[in-house]
């Protein structure tokens, strides 16, 4: 039976690329290198989007692996995280842009 | 697939859903999918707001690498350790829930017993991080100035390292200042707390040390730091001083703009009521565990239901660090 498969060596597995991943980014995070802390790319410091990518690796590895995702049923794992996910994105985007929106409107009116 | 899935093996119907499971998924598993889904919307809403306000002020939001500096016990400025230390701590304790799971899947209550405990117990010295992070924000560090106009003003010394209004201000008060208190106020009344320092003392101290300088809020946008003011400018935006400001509240705060700590307050605080359940969560199950409940029931899966809402808690953490700690 399948049941009886221990899936432990995995999980360890897991927990160490999560480590390393926290690990670069704290590393990341207290030496900020200039050319990825200051340049731009995509609207952000590529500092930025490293971090970002990262996180959602970081997320996909806790949801899959940790939370058993992967050994849901295909339609049961879509309803979960397609709807999550639309709705973040949609909800981040609009929000991000309004704020963008109310510094350049507003940010001209501070004197400093 | 179904080695991750616990199954009932008893073949009795299960409250809530009957034998029907859609999804293969039993109804107490599926709901709390559904759950962290709509938890899950809830926390981005916070962290897309703090978006938003961020981006509002793009040019004079508090860097976080010059707020979270300390670590218990030693001296000194070590940025991102100490939080990351918390995050080890968060993905450690869902290492062992993980742990607990499959050893459920196994029918090994003792190891299911262990990993449960060490879980909780990776729990509580998260959240007790986070009361000591918490506390070290509201007592602030250094002290600033709030000027009439609403911005927070900091001190530095000639290398542009932040410096403590302890570390420049000398000499006396000036007024005779004394906390009201019920006993000695007009009035009966009592007031909060009177900071240590008095304006005209902070601008007379100022004005006799040409080493200190002035930080405002302003972001250098090529450098990413905040902009230093000259000894003129200084004095003049000090002259406009209104308030001194010693650590941080929902109403000030000594690290830039106020929201930013509400911010703070607000994330970190409802993802630290969610660990706090969290823990509760797993001790009631910790003592079902030993009690022999799911023993007799045949199966763990309360053990993976109470581990899904854990590692979640986890997920937001990730993303909490990332969005208020490194981004």
């Amino acid at each position: 039976m399948a049941h009886a498969q221990s899936h432990t060596k995995r999980i360890w597995i897991v927990f160490w690329i999560l480590s390393a991943i926290t690990i670069v980014e704290v590393a990341l995070g207290i030496y900020k290198p200039e050319a990825l802390h200051l340049t731009s790319i995509l609207g952000t410091s590529p500092l930025n989007w490293i971090f970002i990518i990262l996180t959602l690796a970081k997320a996909y590895g806790i949801t899959w692996s940790f939370m058993h995702m992967e050994g849901e049923k295909t339609w049961f794992r879509r309803a979960v995280v397609w709807t999550a996910v639309f709705l973040i994105i949609y909800l981040v985007t609009l929000l991000l842009i309004e704020g963008d929106y109310l510094y350049s409107t507003l940010a001209p009116l501070v004197r400093w | 697939m179904e080695a991750n899935i616990a199954v009932p093996n008893d073949k009795k119907p299960t409250w809530g859903g009957g034998g029907v499971r859609p999804f293969g998924a039993s109804y107490g598993k599926m709901m709390m999918w559904f759950f962290i889904v709509s938890d899950a919307l809830t926390f981005s809403a916070f962290l897309a707001a703090y978006g938003l306000t961020r981006f509002k002020f793009i040019d004079s939001w508090p860097i976080a690498d010059e707020v979270f500096t300390h670590v218990p016990f030693v001296h000194g400025d070590f940025p991102m350790i100490y939080v990351a230390f918390m995050t080890f701590v968060l993905i450690f304790s869902s290492v062992t829930m993980v742990l607990a799971v499959d050893a459920g899947h196994h029918m090994n209550k003792k190891k299911v017993t262990i990993y449960m405990l060490l879980t909780i117990i990776g729990g509580i010295i998260f959240v007790g991080s986070q009361a000591w992070e918490w506390n070290t924000f509201i007592n602030g560090t250094y002290g600033a100035v709030k000027t009439t106009d609403g911005k927070i003003l900091q001190f530095v010394d000639s290398e542009g390292k932040q410096i403590a209004l302890a570390d420049f201000v000398v000499g006396d008060r000036g007024d005779v200042r004394e906390q009201h208190t019920k006993k000695n106020g007009l009035w009966f009344e009592e007031e909060s707390t009177i900071a240590q320092y008095s304006i005209a003392q902070i601008i007379s101290s100022y004005e006799a040390n040409p080493d200190v300088q002035i930080r405002t809020e302003l972001i250098d946008l090529e450098k990413k730091q905040k902009t230093i003011l000259s000894r003129e400018k200084g004095s003049e935006e000090l002259a406009k001083t209104r308030l001194v400001v010693e650590g941080a509240n929902l109403e000030v705060n000594e690290y830039g703009n106020t929201i930013f700590a509400d911010f703070f307050f607000f994330i970190t605080g409802f993802h630290g009521f969610h660990v706090l359940s969290g823990i509760i969560f797993n001790i009631i199950i910790f003592f079902n565990v030993i009690l022999g409940t799911y023993e007799k029931r045949g199966h763990y899966e309360m053990v993976e239901k109470v581990g899904l809402y854990w590692h979640f808690v986890d997920l937001v953490w990730v993303f909490v660090f990332t969005f208020f700690y490194l981004v």
